[in-house]
């Protein structure tokens, strides 16, 4: 624990080195590069730990602050959360010293990712309400400083108002869930809360406003609106922390609470499968019709998060119907998947970043053929993709591999309820994996294959190991999680006690069931991957080999093809949007052929959030239409305000006799 | 009719006598009148023999109220340049029935709040509610700086005469506390309006908000 302490200690005074090295952007970055490393190796022992024996330990000291004690401590849960946290943040950081250089905010933008850092971290072993909050509200304005580095940009300082509104109102919510659980005690300590007795009010009220305000941080559809808008904002390292793992912290918040809650009533797992599988549907299908690349990832996120949601629920569902390993199964799915979302999505922003540092765009329909110009960033990606799309050998597979079975087993179980919710889960899982490789079969071919589609395309290359090393990790990481089979299980276990209350031999019991299966595919998945690897050096080895000839892609027998005759990203995914249009609402500008040599035409489709044209924006106009009407009334003048006072005064005074 | 009575009386026509005028001069004539009766309320209040506190007392308010505020008001109109209120915001004619309306209210609330026994004039607390009223009034209606603090010193003689007609003898201290508070105010607000007329050319705090 004094260890962890150490860890955090060395972090905050790193983060504080930039505030000083002036525009040494060097020494800075140097500086929380170290902190974040030396944190991670730090907490690394009791962390792991935890997580083998299921220990906890805490540490606790006086603050003066009203509720507030600096209670911090490591369980289960919090390991599973912290390790993956920092292990991405570490490379993050490496990566960030390349992306970053020379550009003039470097010192401040690297004490807010250290402030960032260490804000998550807290979060996560917090064990008082109120440094909970703290840590909470660290984390929020550093990653809004950090989104809106780039203020010069009328859309970045959009997207930083929309961030900062959306976790706002979700911290607004936070506040209501510590308020109900502390309301018998006179310190926020996580300890001192009572279990709330399921189905009543307080515990009802519990459960909604953290499915509100972590759902807020989380992305949770509707309350994800500000995912597309801060990822592309926010430089390529930060997207990648802020996507990989502090949407990640609003689980942890949500499992946290859920901890503090009873026995959970059927309808809160059914209402997590709802939220999980329509964020999850919709957070992909979205991502299909998106052009940018940052974007697409972000919408990612959210189908991601749906994901996750889907395996807590099952776990809720398993729970409230008393089937000990459709909840095990479920919740280690749900769990697996954040660290796995870390990792892969982690990569996928790192690579995404690679390629807008090199090409300068993120516009999927600029680039193309980088294949050939970045291969380690190829490869890099298309590791990712695969992950993220749940094929396996990678570790995408073996999370929602996880969930399918924790719902195979509720479809089994013959109780009602839990097949219905059951077969949701696999239909929506289903689709949203099907979905999920069509939209990165578009992402990885329009950008990596092909020919180059404009001037920034064409003299693209790798980017130094800096920034190629992290992704190389997290693509190793990728595949080790994948083909790992049933020993990443170990890990699991203690957390998926910690979250559902049951008892460890049960959680031990639960995951053996799926231990076999995943044992299989894994070495089937090695077997097929030395093979393949065996016929690539054969075919390596044989003479006609490094024969290189250059060939065009077949050209649909056209005279003369030039790159802008590839397919483009929204042309690729259109006959899928079409199907979807009715959620999507794309908007088209379609080419006027009317003439007879029709020219100079252009083509142009644009989907924005639904839920942000039509609930939020409609919302927010109303709200400042109130506004307006009620800002007539302030005038300016003094004598209008004490005219107020006397009137409230007045009927104060009224108002008492009359009673 | 006791003297207290009569005192009470007396203030109440000042205060009509203030939302009727529109002199800045005859207004500050009258503040002053009202801060000397309003001086004499110690005097009044104390039962049995005087006291030297409740002396010092009214000796110190009827030279702040009296003599003081009335000065550094004539003062300031005189650096200022202005004679009259010219456009109030509410008329004169008006500005009376609003008062005879504010006097039939404070009559009406001061009928309907229970009051200890030992109380100074029956119609005190009635008195100090309009003279509260005719200072928030004055401060509301008026557009010159220089009425509106004197609608503040009126507003504050009005708690004054509610303190010393209920709490006789307690409320000196709480007084001594408020009347240096309204002594700075004025003070500053003098400083103020004097930049404030230098630097735009009037004191009419309604167009302090123009651009």
């Amino acid at each position: 624990m004094n260890l962890l302490l150490a860890g955090f200690l060395i972090l905050l005074l790193s983060s504080f080195v930039p505030l000083f090295s002036g525009r040494e952007n060097r020494v800075a970055a140097l500086s929380v590069v170290i902190g974040t490393i030396l944190c991670l190796i730090f907490s690394s022992n009791i962390c792991l730990d935890s997580l083998i024996t299921g220990g906890s330990y805490e540490i606790s000291f006086r603050m003066m602050i009203p509720f507030a004690n600096f209670a911090i401590g490591i369980d289960p849960l919090s390991a599973f959360f912290l390790m993956p946290l920092l292990l991405l943040s570490a490379l993050c950081a490496v990566y960030g010293m390349s992306y970053m250089e020379g550009k003039d905010e470097g010192g401040t933008s690297w004490f807010f990712f250290g402030m960032l850092v260490l804000g998550m971290s807290i979060v996560v072993v917090a064990r008082n309400g109120m440094l909970f909050l703290i840590a909470w509200e660290i984390m929020t304005l550093a990653s809004f400083f950090l989104v809106t580095q780039d203020h010069q940009k009328k859309e970045t300082r959009k997207a930083g108002w929309i961030y900062l509104v959306a976790s706002h109102i979700g911290v607004a919510f936070i506040f209501a869930v510590f308020a109900i659980l502390g309301r018998n005690v006179d310190r926020l300590d996580f300890e001192m809360f009572q279990v709330l007795k399921s189905g009543t009010t307080a515990s009802t009220a519990v459960f909604i406003f953290a499915l509100i305000g972590f759902g807020s941080k989380a992305g949770f559809i509707p309350l994800h609106i500000w995912l597309p808008e801060a990822h592309p904002a926010a430089p390529s390292h930060v997207s990648s922390l802020m996507s990989g793992i502090m949407i990640k912290v609003g689980i942890y918040g949500l499992l946290r609470t859920l901890t503090f809650l009873g026995m959970p009533p059927l309808w809160w797992g059914v209402t997590l499968i709802v939220i999980g599988s329509s964020s999850g549907i919709l957070g992909v299908l979205f991502a299909l019709a998106q052009h940018d690349i940052k974007r697409l990832l972000a919408y990612h996120s959210v189908e991601n998060i749906g994901i996750i949601a889907l395996g807590i629920g099952m776990g809720l569902v398993g729970i409230s119907c008393g089937e000990p390993v459709v909840a095990v199964l479920g919740f280690a799915g749900g769990l697996l998947h954040v660290v796995n979302h870390c990792i892969f999505k982690g990569l996928l922003f790192l690579g995404a970043g690679a390629v807008i540092h090199e090409t300068g765009t993120g516009e999927m329909d600029h680039l193309g053929g980088l294949m050939k110009k970045m291969p380690r960033t190829g490869i890099c990606f298309m590791t990712g993709s695969a992950a993220i799309s749940g094929l396996p050998p990678f570790n995408g597979f073996v999370s929602e591999f996880l969930i399918f079975l924790s719902a195979l087993g509720g479809v089994t179980s013959m109780i009602i309820p839990l097949s219905f919710c059951s077969i949701v889960v696999i239909i929506s899982l289903g689709l949203i994996g099907g979905l999920a490789t069509a939209c990165f079969s578009k992402a990885f071919g329009t950008i990596f294959l092909g020919e180059p589609r404009s001037e920034h395309a064409a003299h693209a290359k790798d980017p130094d190991a800096r920034m190629t090393m992290p992704m190389l990790i997290l693509a190793i990481l990728c595949l080790a999680i994948g083909i790992s089979g049933g020993s990443i299980l170990l890990f699991l276990g203690t957390a998926v006690s910690e979250v559902s209350g049951l008892s460890m031999t049960a959680c031990a019991i639960g995951l053996r069931t799926a231990a076999y299966p995943l044992m299989a595919i894994a070495m089937l998945s090695t077997l097929l991957m030395v093979l393949g690897l065996f016929l690539f050096t054969a075919r390596r080895a044989m003479p006609r080999a490094h024969i290189e000839s250059k060939v065009p892609t077949w050209d649909c027998g056209y005279a003369k093809p030039e790159p802008r005759m590839q397919y483009t990203s929204s042309s690729f995914a259109q006959p899928l949007t079409q199907i979807f249009s009715f959620f999507l609402r794309t908007r088209t500008k379609n080419p006027d052929t009317s003439e007879t040599f029709p020219r100079g035409n252009s083509f142009s489709t644009e989907t924005p959030d639904f839920w942000q044209e039509y609930i939020f924006r409609p919302m927010v106009a109303f709200f400042a239409k109130l506004s307006a009407g009620i800002a007539r009334s302030d005038t300016g003048r003094i004598h209008i305000y004490i005219l107020y006072i006397i009137i409230t005064v007045l009927i104060l005074l009224m108002w008492n006799f009359f009673k | 009719m006791n003297i207290a009575d009569s005192i009470m009386i007396l203030l109440l026509l000042t205060n009509l006598g203030l939302l009727a005028s529109s002199r800045l001069n005859a207004c500050i004539k009258t503040v002053a009148i009202q801060g000397l009766i309003v001086g004499l309320l110690p005097l009044v209040a104390t039962k049995g023999p005087l006291t030297i506190y409740s002396f010092l007392l009214a000796l110190l308010i009827i030279t702040v109220k009296g003599i003081v505020f009335p000065y550094l008001l004539k003062y300031t109109l005189r650096s200022v340049d202005v004679r009259r209120e010219i456009e109030p915001f509410i008329g004169y004619g008006a500005s009376i029935i609003i008062g005879i309306v504010a006097l039939i209210c404070s009559f009406w609330l001061s009928m309907h709040i229970p009051f200890p026994d030992k109380i100074l004039s029956a119609t005190a607390p009635a008195v100090a509610f309009f003279t509260i009223f005719c200072g928030l009034f004055l401060i509301v209606s008026r557009v010159k700086a220089l009425t509106q603090v004197m609608g503040y010193i009126v507003f504050e003689n009005g708690i004054y005469i509610f303190g010393s007609a209920l709490f006789i003898e307690q409320s000196f201290l709480v007084e001594l506390g408020i009347i240096l508070d309204v002594f700075v105010v004025v003070f500053i607000m003098g400083i103020m309006m004097f930049h404030i007329s230098r630097a735009f050319d009037h004191i009419d705090t309604d167009k302090l908000g123009e651009k």
